[in-house]
């Protein structure tokens, strides 16, 4: 388990980490999810005992990373953002170093032979690191983190580099670790995040500005009142119908798709489902629903959003009166 | 530590740098050994002792000059400082296989003494002090040198730093004999590598000339450590 509590970094007067607390529990997946210098990495850093908090606190499974350092480092197997690798080692040296330096006592060759069949670098094994792609580094950075068989891992941006093949192979391995390990990584891709990940934790200029699992994230942002459907109609023709509707606020046309078809923004009050509705009045004009969904926000929007400064509700209640703004335009 | 002190051991004649090192420090040695005892027919080694001086000042920065600048240029450091390892037996570890490399260097003088030995009588224990007081002088140097390599990122300045504070620690003396105040005089005197070190040469095996090296080298690898440990909090 991973607690970190009133986190703060400075770095002269500018704050890097701005009071940051969460927590990781046994087996979870925890997700870091912020833009380029949004202190993932400083976080991480001083989670792993690499950089010391200004103030607040950080424990290992207990272990106060400050007070007991070694015993805190030995639960963790850390990833930084860039491979801690000696180029001019083989990958066989290079492991067989990181095994004596955290002092395992495991049986050596059994268990460095299943890390790296874990990773897929075994046909590697002995070749020099210098000369290995940048995946493969990559790859060796992380089994350098499983040696030891540590309960806690930490992954700085983990896939960075990485072919979409690689990628994919690499997210499944995390995903299986997760099953015994506490895993943090961190990313600025959404996509990565959402498919790994438990929970998200979204930061922003040293703050915490989300925190929650992916799929509450984007329930809490979806408005099944609003829809985005796609008509084949005239347009002010289908606007006026659709305006008759009970409970519609109103119905924005968007742009043309098809040639005469037309993609709408039609916003009911809260809580109404318009869709069956809708299709029937449609129907008896024979006019046809090509496409329907409700104005979902995407995490991309989320994340943009949130780390642009805006809580959740702000975000809504903005893209409300750009809705009702358009409309007005639209109606002039 | 025994980790680190093989991985270092390992990289000095991985990087040429442990063959270039002594190299240079046999060609030293044995110039200076010819010179001044085969060329006198001498058994006195004196003079390729207090030679070594000063080839060291050039030759102990390039030994020690990527210990802990290279790790942080290639961001090695991450995988040190976060692996359950401390602080100051990182930095013995570099230190010791440091030490040993230097060692090898310095056992070489001893197979000249074998060799002169075939031919008059060698007083051994002086050598032995004089190879005692070349350890101790390097191990001083050696601390020195990882000071300022941990101060830096780049291998050049490491060396060149390295270069500049041994050399400024051996001309003490010199700036010591035109300070008028005698006392202030006497205090650098006492602070100079160069002075420490030339009893040790002449066969004076004085324990505070010991004493001044041992501790010498404390302080530097405590300032190496503390510099290290600042790092993380800046």
């Amino acid at each position: 388990m991973i607690e970190v509590k009133h986190l703060v970094k400075t770095y002269g007067d500018k704050h890097a980490v701005a009071d940051i607390s969460f927590k990781a529990n046994d087996g979870e997946i925890l997700g870091f999810l912020g833009p380029n210098g949004a202190g993932k990495s400083t976080t991480m850093n001083i989670l792993t005992g690499y950089l010391s908090s200004t103030s607040g606190e950080a424990s290992i499974n207990g272990h106060d990373i400050l007070e007991d350092p070694i015993a805190a480092k030995k639960e963790i197997g850390y990833l930084p953002e860039f491979p801690p690798l000696y180029l001019d080692m083989t990958v066989r040296e290079y492991l067989y170093f990181v095994y004596e330096l955290k002092g395992c006592r495991l049986p050596r060759n059994t268990h460095l032979k299943e890390i790296c069949e874990l990773v897929k670098i075994d046909n590697v094994f002995d070749r020099r690191i210098n000369n290995l792609s940048k995946g493969y580094k990559q790859r060796v950075g992380l089994a350098q983190a499983l040696v030891g068989n540590p309960n806690v891992l930490i992954l700085d941006e983990p896939t960075v580099g990485l072919d979409p093949k690689q990628i994919i192979e690499i997210r499944t391995l995390i995903k299986k670790l997760g099953k015994n390990h506490t895993v943090i990584l961190s990313s600025h891709i959404l996509s990565e995040v959402q498919a790994v990940c438990d929970r998200i934790v979204v930061i922003n200029q040293g703050r915490i500005v989300a925190d929650d699992t992916a799929d509450n994230l984007s329930r809490e942002l979806t408005a099944d009142h609003k829809l985005i459907a796609r008509i084949d109609g005239p347009k002010d023709e289908v606007i006026k119908l659709v305006q008759t509707i009970p409970g519609v606020v109103s119905i924005v046309a968007d742009m043309q798709r098809e040639k005469g078809v037309w993609e709408y923004n039609i916003e009911a009050v809260e809580g109404t489902d318009i869709r069956r509705e809708l299709n029937r009045r449609l129907m008896s004009r024979n006019w046809y629903i090509l496409g329907l969904r409700s104005s979902e926000l995407s995490l991309e929007d989320i994340f943009l959003k949130l780390t642009m400064g805006e809580s959740v509700t702000e975000f809504l209640a903005d893209k409300a009166d750009d809705l009702e703004e358009h409309y007005k335009e639209e109606s002039k | 530590m025994t980790a680190i002190l093989k991985r270092e051991t390992r990289a000095y004649f991985d990087s040429l740098i442990g063959y270039i090192f002594l190299t240079a420090f046999f060609a030293g040695s044995g110039i200076l050994f010819s010179v001044s005892s085969l060329q006198f027919g001498s058994t006195d080694m004196s003079g390729m002792y207090s030679g070594l001086f000063y080839i060291l000042l050039v030759l102990i920065p390039i030994l020690t000059m990527r210990t802990l600048s290279e790790e942080k240029r290639q961001k090695t450091d991450q995988l040190l400082l976060t692996a359950p390892v401390s602080i100051p037996s990182l930095v013995l570890g570099k230190f010791f296989a440091a030490m040993l490399i230097y060692s090898i260097g310095v056992c070489m003088t001893l197979v000249y003494a074998v060799v002169v030995s075939f031919y008059g009588v060698v007083s051994w224990l002086t050598v032995l002090g004089n190879v005692v007081g070349l350890l101790l002088l390097g191990a001083a140097y050696v601390a020195v040198g990882m000071l300022i390599s941990s101060l830096t990122e780049n291998q050049v300045i490491a060396a060149i730093g390295g270069f500049a504070c041994m050399l400024a620690l051996f001309l003490i003396s010199a700036i010591a004999s035109i300070i008028p105040v005698p006392w202030i005089a006497n205090i650098l005197t006492n602070l100079s590598f160069g002075e420490r070190y030339s009893p040790f040469t002449y066969g004076v095996f004085d324990f505070s000339n010991v004493l001044f090296f041992v501790s010498a080298t404390v302080i530097f690898l405590f300032l190496t450590i503390r510099v290290i440990e600042r790092r993380r909090w800046s």
